[in-house]
């Protein structure tokens, strides 16, 4: 019995993981050799605007409005808390500090999971129950190239957009509260983050968006591929994925913070 | 990248069986389901295969097309052997076997005329006209031609057994398989499917390996029987002499007695 048999969860999360890198690196392979065996696109464009469309302008009232919020509320209570320091003009720094180098993508991170991973992962999950799965594979066409590649990608360059639009959503709140609570003008909230923030709080925010979109549409479509057990399974597998990309995305978050702070001191 | 020495397309040898399965072992973990698995389909032939329910017949049929690799064991189509197929020979040479599915799994997100367009668009040259008119001619064979634009959830089971026929036949595939195409459907819906099989088979010189577990279905269908027991092909003959089998097992499973040799309460392999 080797150490990890004693850990038995320990033992499924990096077989899980294995798994999920396992499956990049055959979807890379798969859509590789079609653009090369074939000389074709990778996927169908119509599929890729389709997932684009589901994951981007479809979770944009979601995000900007969850985002606003945030910012708003975020205002509102470090304002509370500064004015009573008269330090009320830090509150614009701190909502665009705050949100673009690290609520943003998280935030946005966790609406994606649990808006179109939940969906990505019931989609395949009810594709590999029907058998449609394999009767692509059966066909001679990738499903990894067919299905998996147009879903990753989407949601790996739609992630900055919306991050963006979050960021965005969360300071018009912020503007908001800081004109109407803290007697700053827009025009001074505005000079007051183009202050504050950096470039690698926005390049952080950035690299963060791309890591959490790959993971959440991984996570979701392996989940999927791999449902057993009929519509509960799928249910299962769905809650499970959901779960599941959150936590990573935590996780991830958190040890990319750990590294940024290393980097930057 | 692996090299890719010959293709996965060239005809068939001559004379040669386009499917040969011989020692075959497959184990999911301690659960054996096929052991010493041996089995040559000859060209243009119906080979029926026989068994109980999880027996190992429909993994048959994944093994041959590769989607399932074998403990030990070869398994070869048209002489090629499957098991060592990097995945561009696997999908060259999936795209000369067609099949035909218990469910029929149509992609339900697509209609009809795109579930058969599928496998066009993706793996030929072929221009849009082109393909409607494979796809019209398709859906005419199996009298389907009116439900170009329905959804696959608009159609009755019987329809999307058809359905999945037709979209099986789009590439023009040298073996057709079949997982249980009788399975679920009325009887006089079952007699319109078997002789689809045979007469798209007969037209179109296509060899077919059909599971099923339904004896009328077989003997209509069927130019040669197998029966799968514990892992194995027990018995291999023509329908009239199988019907009569001295094979205490076969002769229990063609009649669907309950008293017998084969165990009906636990699984068929343990």
């Amino acid at each position: 019995m080797t150490l990890l048999d004693r850990i038995p969860p320990v033992k499924h999360a990096l077989q899980h993981l294995s798994s999920v890198v396992w499956l990049l690196v055959e979807t890379i392979q798969e859509t590789t050799e079609h653009m090369v065996v074939r000389g074709r696109p990778p996927f169908r464009l119509s599929i890729f605007f389709q997932q684009t469309d589901r994951a981007g302008v479809g979770s944009l009232p979601l995000v900007s409005l969850v985002s606003f919020f945030l910012g708003l509320t975020m205002a509102l209570l470090t304002g509370y808390q500064l004015r009573t320091f008269g330090t009320e003009n830090l509150v614009p720094g701190l909502v665009a500090i705050g949100f673009t180098r690290e609520l943003g993508p998280l935030l946005t991170g966790i609406m994606l999971a649990s808006r179109i991973g939940a969906a990505y992962t019931a989609e395949l999950g009810t594709m590999t129950v029907a058998e449609e799965v394999e009767a692509i594979e059966a066909m001679g066409i990738g499903p990894l190239r067919f299905l998996v590649s147009p879903r990753v990608l989407a949601v790996v360059l739609l992630m900055p957009c919306l991050v963006v639009v979050a960021n965005l959503a969360a300071l018009a709140g912020g503007m908001l509260v800081s004109r109407w609570q803290l007697n700053i003008s827009p025009s001074y909230f505005f000079q007051l983050v183009h202050e504050s923030v950096q470039n690698r709080d926005i390049i952080a925010g950035m690299v963060k968006s791309l890591l959490f979109g790959l993971i959440i549409s991984l996570v979701s479509c392996y989940k999927g591929l791999t449902v057993t057990g009929g519509a509960a399974g799928v249910g299962d597998a769905t809650t499970s994925s959901v779960v599941t990309a959150i936590t990573v995305v935590i996780g991830f978050d958190t040890l990319a913070n750990i590294v940024l702070v290393a980097l930057y001191d | 990248m692996e090299t890719d020495p010959a293709p996965a397309t060239g005809p068939a040898a001559p004379g040669g069986p386009i499917v040969e399965m011989t020692h075959v072992h497959l184990a999911f973990g301690s659960k054996v389901i096929l052991t010493d698995l041996n089995l040559s389909v000859a060209p243009k032939e119906r080979l029926v295969i026989m068994g109980q329910s999880g027996g190992g017949k429909s993994t048959t049929l994944r093994l041959i097309l590769g989607i399932l690799r074998p403990n030990s064991g070869s398994v070869k189509f048209n002489g090629e052997e499957v098991t060592r197929m990097n995945r561009p020979r696997l999908n060259r040479m999936r795209q000369r076997i067609g099949m035909v599915y218990q469910y029929s799994a149509l992609i339900s997100s697509l209609s009809v005329r795109d579930n058969l367009a599928l496998p066009l668009e993706e793996l030929t040259e072929k221009s849009k006209e082109e393909i409607d008119a494979i796809v019209n001619e398709k859906l005419g064979m199996v009298g389907m031609e009116d439900t170009r634009d329905y959804m696959p959830s608009e159609l009755s089971g019987g329809m999307r057994k058809r359905i999945g026929l037709a979209r099986a036949l789009v590439l023009n595939p040298e073996l057709i398989l079949f997982d249980e195409p009788s399975a679920g459907l009325d009887p006089v819906v079952s007699s319109v499917i078997d002789e689809l099989i045979i007469s798209l088979t007969d037209k179109t010189n296509s060899t077919s390996i059909i599971v099923t577990h339904e004896m009328d279905s077989a003997f209509r269908i069927a130019t040669r029987m197998a029966m799968l027991y514990k892992g194995k092909i027990i018995e291999e003959d023509r329908p009239d002499r199988f019907r009569h089998s001295d094979d205490p097992v076969v002769s229990q499973f063609v009649e669907g007695r309950t008293d017998g040799p084969i165990d009906t309460q636990t699984t068929p392999l343990s």
